[in-house]
């Protein structure tokens, strides 16, 4: 476009758009440095956070429920270790009692035992793990789900710590 | 830095040093995404050793960021 036809304001500060938005090399590896420091700063933001919470100790046990109360086959729902931990206690046969954390290990959905209770499954993603130990059986998790482990004591059932294995 | 480097011989070093610096951050960000997954999945045996690694990363490019401003333009 000719001068005469611009803005007055426009000729006194005439940017030139495309060597504006022009990135030099030189420019992009420093964008790319200043971007390395943050991913190492969260890395050690993890080691911190991992420290912390290792030296939190363990949680203090909860009481449950009257193992009388739980019906063999029967699925309880409960908080451990925080109100906002969403558990599950299941009873699978007359001694054997497994609980392990609500939170799908894919990404959080809340998962429920299935029909006949073999497994328990998270509506999201179609993700499946076993009633047993919490292994994943199928669908996108990769990770266990977060074992309660539990305790009876005077015949009340107790949740005394969480148990998170690798995959 | 030397100055009588010629243009063409300072565009190799430039993008010879933008290589390595995208080479290092995208092994950063496998670190961060294996190191967040072990953690997730209950083993921290790997939290310090990549937290130093990608310490080491990240000064690492600041040393070639450094070469990189002595530059001659």
């Amino acid at each position: 476009m000719a001068d005469i036809d611009q803005a007055a304001w426009r000729q006194d500060f005439p940017i030139d758009w495309p060597q504006d938005h022009y990135v030099a090399r030189r420019d992009f590896t420093r964008f790319l440095v200043l971007a390395s420091l943050p991913f190492a700063l969260v890395q050690l933001g993890i080691g911190i956070v991992n420290w912390f919470r290792r030296n939190r100790g363990r949680p203090p046990a909860k009481a449950i429920a009257p193992l009388a109360e739980i019906p063999i086959g029967g699925v309880l729902s409960f908080t451990y270790p925080d109100a906002h931990d969403p558990c599950l206690l299941l009873r699978l046969d007359d001694k054997t009692l497994r609980a392990f954390s609500q939170k799908c290990t894919h990404l959080g959905c809340a998962v429920t035992p299935n029909a006949d209770k073999s497994c328990l499954y998270c509506p999201c993603h179609k993700g499946y793990f076993a009633v047993e130990n919490g292994r994943p059986l199928a669908g996108p998790p990769r990770r266990p789900l977060p074992r309660i482990t539990l305790e009876n004591r005077d015949g009340v059932v107790y949740a005394i710590a969480v148990e998170v294995n690798a995959s | 830095m030397n100055r009588s480097l010629t243009r063409e011989q300072t565009t190799t070093i430039v993008q010879g040093i933008l290589c390595l610096v995208l080479f290092i951050v995208l092994l950063q960000v496998w670190l961060l995404s294996a190191t967040t997954h072990a953690w997730l999945g209950g083993d921290d045996s790997v939290l310090w050793p990549a937290a130093a690694t990608s310490a080491a990363c990240a000064l690492v490019n600041f040393a070639l960021l450094r070469c990189l401003n002595r530059l001659a333009v």
